[in-house]
């Protein structure tokens, strides 16, 4: 472990600029370049004559001027004040940081993958048809459902397309619910698509052990008969617990004329062990980047496909793959009660195929191997760091779980604190203040990626933090010390936004009198 | 490490997973296979496709097959941008946060909008969040969208799925016939009740519209414009920003990343700084530390859904991060200087393809007046027969229309990238008019 120092305080002169790091922008010169264009023979017509009439730009954008070195280095330096899963752990609750296999980015950068344009006659892309194809059966399979569209590009875009899913489903029959249930546990995604589905979102709240409250969902369901368009559910929740009344849940709102919707986030937690279409559920949609391996890019792309039961098959956005012969493949865009589309072309394609490199190297037996390791890591770091904290839910977890740094207040310590501070130790901290309904929540997830010593040498960061918050409680309070910068003001980044650079020349427009 | 947490067997972990829910057979998937399995396997499949730059491409329609710079991938391909997540942690993640910052710095400068957000899926989810906020923002909630019918038919399709369940379906105007908004129908289409117009600079047919009229058509009414713009023709065209659009939206694809079979590209989205708090997305902003020390955090984020939830502007989490550092490199490796260069020879190839194919007999204008990248002709047989004859003779010809509209069916829409050389474009020319006669 690092020896830790306090970084010494700088001094900084009122209106100075300020110091440190400058952007490329500021890094740009009169004259300098990278760039290089093809010689094409085609006549050098001047720009009157192509565009008489039209209205051009009154200024170039100020985009950098910068030669390729200083360019690349400029990027080099920015990725050193970075961590990805490659610098070590990452057991960020919720979002399943497991380590993305090298080959993957390789199949993906093959010129057949990469290079094919969305509009090339169907016959020039029948290997990608059949990717595409074979992918979506093996994500029926692990769901236990029947048909796939690979068209979401994210999780809670996959939200939306099933909720959209619902709606068709609904209006089809000419019932028009517009309640969608939603466990007090649930990712923020889920009432912001419900809202954007046009539906209305009905918090259930969760009981003494962690999991939806069946009575309160009878009960509410009974109150509004007829109105139940569908409940939605992580299971695992996103306490890590398993949601043990599935079944009677998925029945009360079957009988009620609702669907249910798996938000797929935490499958790393079942795979092979258990499948939401026999819990139950009627639409999932899998995050490829959590579960399936795709890289998280710093944000994105991701991908987040949606799986459905037979009697959602007509309403699945369009083109819908149709197999036609052996390894022939169409696009079916003759769909009469299809949603319509969700994003152009057929999905973030370049990740699917991660995806499915992904499931073809593990096959049934990785695929269950990755969800026991994933349990087993998860229930072993929370065996060495239970002690520290307050467990709200004494149940067994699966592949995540929620404590509380409640006890820390004591010490005029916060979650937050935490966190920071462990940065300080070299890990990536884990998600903080989620799931609402855990005060002070640390959301750890080291997920199957890591080997006994690491997560020994995490929980050995956790205790050390802890002990630091009872002896030194400032320590951790103004933690980072040893990152590129301390605590980043976000108050004032939020009261007074300063979105994009400012230009030397803006401030002289600004300062001229009108 | 079974030991060490009290149990015996790895199914004890799946105890409290109820019986009737355990699944204990085996997923019917392929057997596990070695890596060199999978390469050769993927391989495989890689190599019964074409991919566009094996042959001489005009394929447009929204993607593109622009060069891509060796530095984008020597950028992207470090794991500290490959691998990292949102970043939560903003002490340890300035690198993508600041590379966040430089590109909404970026989308500003080509849109002339003042805000930009941290990038989305695409050009179509960005138009649909667009039409989401403009309904919210002018206190017309069930406001109706009016839209182009230059818009690309795919964006207006989505935007029409994902506001199913928020208001009137969006009302689409046809074009004037040569590829452009009639502004007659335009104005006759928006009212008091319309919350936004949207416009496509150049138009999906490659014309180019004027934004000015459109702006004011929509100003007059009360309602916003929405320009989705192909952000390279940006490299000369009047900004939308410029030309008074309150939102510009599009495809980025086509800055330094690859055609992907239609995806990941990203989605940028820009607008005036009035809508700033309504701006779906993530969104970097500039800050210090308590010694003053400069650093770049997730800002705004009380539009967020992991804190608004269900008052949130919009369900998005992430966005398309490593789509869009790949756009700041592409941009930064162009410059100042190269970016209406390289806008430039697109423009003049196209002009000189669409010169050339105007000269085969029986080939006929459709659209109307300058283009920048890409244009539309009516042919005097099927589109998609001489897409499937010319497929035969090495070239990707260009998009078949009767796609999205079958009285189009005569119609194609071709595009050039700046590689395409005057050899290439003669030589098509030539196949073209072969098969035509």
């Amino acid at each position: 472990m690092r020896t830790l120092t306090e970084t010494p305080r700088r001094a900084t002169k009122p209106g100075a600029p300020p110091p440190g790091i400058r952007t490329i922008y500021e890094k740009s010169r009169p004259g300098r370049r990278a760039y290089s264009l093809p010689q094409t023979g085609v006549p050098e017509v001047s720009l009157d004559e192509l565009f008489p009439g039209v209205a051009r730009r009154r200024r170039p954008a100020r985009l950098p001027q910068i030669a390729e070195v200083d360019l690349v280095r400029h990027f080099t330096e920015l990725s050193g004040r970075d961590y990805g899963v490659e610098t070590g752990i990452y057991p960020l609750g919720s979002c399943t940081m497991k380590y993305n296999p090298k080959v993957n980015e390789l199949v993906a950068a093959l010129p057949g993958v990469r290079g094919l344009h969305p509009y090339e006659p169907e016959e020039l892309v029948q290997g990608a048809l059949e990717l595409m194809d074979t992918l979506s059966r093996w994500l029926a399979e692990i769901a236990g459902l029947a048909r796939t569209t690979l068209q979401p590009a994210a999780g809670a875009h996959g939200e939306l397309t099933g909720l959209l899913l619902v709606r068709a489903y609904h209006e089809d029959r000419g019932a028009e619910p517009h309640i969608a249930l939603i466990p007090d546990t649930a990712h923020g995604t889920n009432p912001a698509s419900v809202v954007m589905a046009g539906y209305e979102p009905a918090t259930m709240p969760s009981d003494a052990r962690g999991g939806i409250d069946v009575a309160a969902v009878r009960r509410f369901v009974n109150e509004h008969a007829g109105d139940i368009a569908c409940l939605m559910l992580t299971n695992p929740n996103t306490l890590g617990l398993f949601e043990t009344d599935i079944v009677e849940v998925a029945r009360i709102v079957h009988e009620a004329g609702g669907l249910l919707y798996y938000d797929g986030a935490n499958s790393n937690a079942v795979l092979g062990r258990s499948r939401p279409g026999d819990m139950g559920f009627d639409i999932v949609h899998f995050n490829t980047h959590k579960t399936f391996s795709t890289p998280h890019g710093g944000g994105g792309p991701g991908a987040g496909p949606v799986v459905v039961r037979d009697i959602l098959e007509p309403y699945l956005p369009v083109p819908v793959l149709k197999k036609t012969a052996a390894h022939q493949y169409t696009l079916d865009y003759d769909r009469p009660r299809s949603i319509g589309k969700v994003r152009s072309f057929y999905g973030n394609f370049g990740v699917l195929v991660r995806a499915y490199a992904y499931i073809r190297a593990l096959g049934a037996e990785g695929l269950r191997e990755v969800s026991d390791a994933a349990v087993l890591n998860a229930t072993y770091v929370m065996a060495g760091v239970r002690d520290l904290f307050d467990v709200p839910y004494e149940r067994p977890v699966m592949h995540e779980f929620v404590v509380s740094a409640e006890p820390l207040r004591a010490h005029g310590v916060r979650a937050l604190d935490v966190a920071k501070r462990l940065l300080d130790y070299g890990v990536h901290p884990p998600t903080t203040y989620f799931p609402l309904i855990v005060k002070e929540a640390l959301m750890i997830e080291p997920t199957e990626t890591e080997s006994r010593d690491d997560l020994d040498a995490f929980v050995a960061a956790v205790r050390a933090v802890v002990g630091e918050a009872r002896s030194d409680p400032e320590l951790l309070r103004t933690a980072p010390h040893t990152m590129p910068v301390g605590r980043l003001d976000e108050v004032a980044a939020a009261r007074n936004p300063v979105l994009s650079q400012r230009f030397p020349d803006d401030e002289v427009a600004a300062a001229r009198p009108t | 490490m079974l030991a060490a947490v009290g149990i015996s067997s790895l199914d004890d972990l799946f105890e409290t997973i109820p019986a009737e829910v355990r699944f204990d057979g085996r997923l019917d998937l392929p057997e596990p296979a070695a890596e060199a399995d999978v390469w050769r396997e993927l391989s495989g499949l890689a190599a019964r496709n074409r991919p566009a730059d094996e042959l001489v491409s005009f394929l447009g329609g929204g993607i593109y097959d622009t060069f891509v710079p060796a530095v984008v991938d020597a950028v992207t391909s470090r794991s500290e941008f490959l691998t990292s997540y949102t970043p939560y942690q903003a002490e340890r993640s300035q690198g993508v946060l600041q590379a966040i910052f430089e590109y909404q710095t970026a989308i500003c400068e080509l849109t002339g909008l003042d805000v930009s957000n941290a990038s989305m899926y695409d050009g179509a989810t960005a138009l649909a969040e667009a039409a989401i906020l403009a309904a919210a923002h002018g206190g017309r909630p069930g406001g109706r969208i009016v839209v182009s019918g230059g818009v690309h038919p795919e964006y207006v399709q989505v935007l029409a799925t994902e506001t199913h369940g928020l208001g009137p379906a969006p009302v689409v105007i046809a074009d004037d016939g040569g590829g452009l908004t009639s502004a007659a129908a335009l104005r006759a289409a928006v009212d008091a009740q319309t919350a936004a117009v949207v416009i496509s600079q150049p138009s999906f047919f490659g014309g180019i519209e004027d934004l000015a009229a459109a702006a004011r058509i929509a100003h007059d009414a009360g309602a916003l414009l929405i320009v989705v713009a192909d952000p390279l023709a940006l490299g000369i065209l009047a900004s939308p920003g410029q030309e008074g659009a309150d939102i510009a939206v599009g495809e980025g694809q086509s800055l330094g990343n690859y055609q992907n079979f239609g995806g990941p590209g990203f989605g940028f989205f820009a607008a005036r700084k009035e809508l700033t708090r309504r701006l779906p997305g993530r969104i970097v902003g500039e800050t210090v530390d308590g010694e003053g020390r400069r650093g770049f955090v997730l800002t705004l984020q009380t539009r967020e859904q992991h804190i608004r939830r269900e008052r949130a502007t919009s369900n998005i989490c992430s966005n398309h991060a490593l789509n869009a550092l790949a756009a700041l490199v592409y941009l930064s490796w162009l410059g100042k200087d190269g970016l209406p260069a390289l806008a430039l020879q697109l423009a003049r190839s196209a002009a000189y393809l669409r010169e050339r194919l105007l000269g085969v007999p029986g080939v006929e204008p459709y659209t109307r007046g300058p283009v920048f990248r890409e244009f539309a002709v009516t042919l005097p047989v099927a589109a998609g027969d001489l897409v499937a004859a010319l497929a035969q003779r090495g070239y990707l010809a260009g998009l078949d229309l009767g796609r999205f509209w079958p009285e189009r069916g005569n119609t194609l829409l071709l595009a050039v990238s700046e590689s395409r050389t005057r050899a290439e474009i003669d030589a098509f020319v030539e196949e073209v008019s072969a098969h035509l006669d």
